[in-house]
């Protein structure tokens, strides 16, 4: 026996080969699955699920990685078994069989049995191992082999007979699940985690605020990292769950793409463009501030761009949100019928937060959406699980990130003006935030939307009021003045005053420019005018001078007529004429 | 302590006394525990139940697949179906007067 033991020992630097167990989350969890070859022991309290793990990881081997697998169960019978596991879609008699799977029912009634000097489990590992021949199975569970020790006699013999099965297990080379029911001070009953030393797994079902929430942790896996923390888990139409969400860190993409939010004026906000393709966005406000109306306006904008929505209703049934958008224009139901849309509605007291968690999650992985919303968020605060809320925001906002979905979340603030300071704790993982809010003049409750934040993009810091039409939301310009911010009828008000006065203002220029229009032609006329004086003159001056060079001309001629009558010489005249 | 059982002492053996036992040992090869129980339920028989006994011998090493039908998980089992009650003893039997006891031979 010792032998055995040292020699695995010295197989461990060539590093540790894990067994995928093929459950969501638990593969991660462990880097890679369980140890391979070796035996893990999965503990906890009754209605755990030890057994739906042991069994899960059981068939998936069978079906997934070629792993077949021997059940050895203590407590339950086949027939039992199977129909329990089938609700998992696990059909374990067609695995059985194909040979991918032995089920083998263990009965020890402890009255049936005397017990008359020393006797050793021979039995137990002559039928295993049978069982292990007969497929050629590389798994094996046990569930749960601490009923040994109510139906047999003599402790002291089972844990030496247990302690050799452990060793016979590793040296069969066959990665084992034992199961072990939680005991009070130790991990199990029989202190199994004694001769287990590779991987213990405890399962955790508590109950808090009356609902309840299942968790699981690795608390020992010797030669390998692991996640450390308690995770989430949840068992449900598809099996088995965990949620390793918090160990995925902070390594998402950035994504530039921006999408509208269904409003063109927020849009306009928001940079321009809208929000980031994968971003976080809160909308908080007051009740009945339109949170609700907003994040339909999303829903409706991203089926319009053919992409896939689901939106978690907490407060409000399917048919009421239809019902309710359908009074401001937006019309869901025929998304619905695309199958573009999904409304998701729960309580939120239906399940603990890490049960809606790890649903929201499945649901989301089946749906593959573009677009999560999430309405409203804080009816899973209750008295002081804030930051048990905040866990589970991270952690679905990481994942969200992770897969490049958009999620949008709205919240019910208190009272306006503390708005800002109950949801710091959600903040932090946001990354638009818009703020509804009343604003209260004039006798007058009107809405207001402004953007508290908005990470990556030059968003507007002004306030617009907000309004619910029949077709839809709009978003308006609020009135601000000497008077202070002006909203509804006030700003309306405004309105037309100002109208009026812009009016009159109007009528004045009017009126100056008619004036110039008149002066301008009277000038002009004037121009006229003086320009037909001017040609009278210019023609009566040009006949003028147009006589005198004809008297002249005349003159000259008289004067040449005259010499050639008095035979004056030609050549000087001429010279003299030239002269004048 | 290795009294026979008479029927003077008690009512209820009275009539188990003359019944037909049929008895199935389990054993697991060659081991000191399975030649002891062999020798010992042997012995217990002749003494006990001369001619009315019917004692069957199980190798598991050479018949593994019986042990799902009986539901043996220790080694050495006695198993006595007949007559009823099942009664299962296991060990190597060597604790004579528990097993007059646990195959309703004798009184506790």
């Amino acid at each position: 026996m010792m032998k055995s033991d040292s020699k695995s020992r010295a197989s461990h630097p060539a590093g540790l080969k894990k067994s995928p167990t093929g459950i969501v989350g638990l593969d991660q969890i462990t880097n890679g699955g369980l140890p391979q070859g070796r035996s893990t022991l999965v503990c906890g309290g009754t209605g755990c699920g030890k057994t739906l793990l042991a069994m899960e990881f059981l068939v998936r081997g069978a079906t997934e990685f070629n792993e077949p697998g021997v059940f050895l169960s203590f407590e339950e019978t086949i027939q039992d078994l199977t129909e329990n596991v089938a609700s998992l879609g696990f059909d374990l008699q067609k695995l059985v069989a194909q040979k991918k799977i032995v089920l083998d029912y263990v009965y020890i009634e402890r009255s049936e049995i005397q017990q008359s000097g020393e006797y050793d489990l021979e039995g137990l590992f002559i039928r295993l191992g049978a069982a292990i021949d007969a497929i050629g199975a590389r798994r094996v569970v046990l569930d749960t082999i601490e009923t040994l020790f109510s139906g047999l006699p003599n402790p002291a013999i089972l844990r030496a007979e247990l302690r050799r099965l452990f060793r016979w297990l590793k040296e069969k080379g066959v990665t084992a699940i034992l199961t072990g029911e939680r005991g009070e001070k130790m991990l199990t009953r029989q202190g199994l985690e004694e001769y287990v030393s590779d991987c213990v797994i405890v399962l955790d079902h508590r109950v808090t605020e009356q609902t309840s929430s299942r968790r699981l942790r690795v608390i020992k896996y010797r030669g390998a990292t692991h996640g450390t923390n308690e995770y989430p888990f949840l068992i449900d139409a598809e099996g088995f769950s965990v949620l390793p969400v918090t160990s995925l860190g902070l390594a998402h993409k950035a994504s530039y793409e921006r999408i509208s939010s269904g409003i063109a004026r927020l849009d306009a906000m928001l940079g321009g463009e809208g929000y980031f393709r994968g971003s976080s966005i809160l909308i908080s406000g007051t009740a009945g501030t339109g949170k609700s109306s907003l994040a339909a306006h999303f829903a409706d904008a991203a089926c319009h761009r053919g992409e896939r929505v689901i939106y978690f209703s907490f407060e409000e049934s399917p048919d009421q949100i239809l019902r309710n958008m359908a009074s401001i224009g937006i019309n869901l139901q025929p998304w619905i019928k695309k199958g573009l849309l999904q409304i998701q509605a729960t309580r939120p007291s239906s399940a603990g937060l890490e049960t809606h968690l790890v649903k929201m999650h499945n649901v989301v992985n089946a749906f593959k959406p573009r677009v999560v919303i999430l309405d409203p968020l804080n009816s899973f605060i209750f008295a002081d699980n804030e930051i048990e809320v905040k866990s589970m925001l991270t952690r679905l906002v990481d994942y969200l990130k992770t897969e490049q979905i958009t999620g949008l979340f709205t919240n019910l603030a208190q009272s306006s003006s503390l708005v800002g300071q109950t949801d710091v704790n959600i903040s932090s993982v946001i990354d638009s935030w818009l703020l509804l809010r009343d604003i209260d003049s004039g006798s007058e409750r009107n809405r207001g939307l402004s953007i508290l934040k908005s990470r990556g993009m030059a968003h507007s810091n002004q306030i617009r009021e907000f309004l619910l039409t029949g077709h839809g939301v709009e978003l308006r310009d609020v009135y601000v003045g000497p008077e202070g911010v002006l909203t509804g009828s006030a700003r309306l008000t405004k309105e037309a005053e100002n109208e009026a006065a812009q009016l009159v203002h109007k009528q004045d220029v009017e009126l100056r420019r008619i004036e110039l229009e008149r002066k301008r032609t009277t000038l002009k006329a004037q121009i006229a005018m003086l320009r037909a004086e001017f040609a009278v003159q210019e023609v009566a001056s040009i006949k003028i001078i147009g006589q005198e060079t004809a008297e002249k001309a005349q003159l000259a001629q008289g004067r040449v007529d005259m010499g050639v009558s008095r035979s004056v010489d030609e050549k000087p005249n001429k010279d003299k004429e030239d002269s004048t | 302590m290795k009294s026979k059982p008479s029927s003077t002492e008690k009512q209820t053996p009275a009539p188990a006394a003359l019944e037909h036992f049929v008895l199935k040992l389990y054993i697991a090869g060659q081991s000191p525990k399975s030649l002891n129980a062999i020798a010992n339920i042997k012995k217990i028989c002749e003494e006990n139940l001369q001619g009315r006994y019917e004692l069957k011998v199980i190798d598991l090493y050479e018949q593994p697949q019986l042990a799902q039908g009986d539901q043996i998980i220790a080694l050495p089992t006695l198993i006595k179906k007949i007559p009823p009650p099942l009664r299962r003893i296991i060990g190597d039997l060597s604790d004579t007067e528990r097993v007059l006891v646990g195959l309703d031979i004798q009184q506790a």
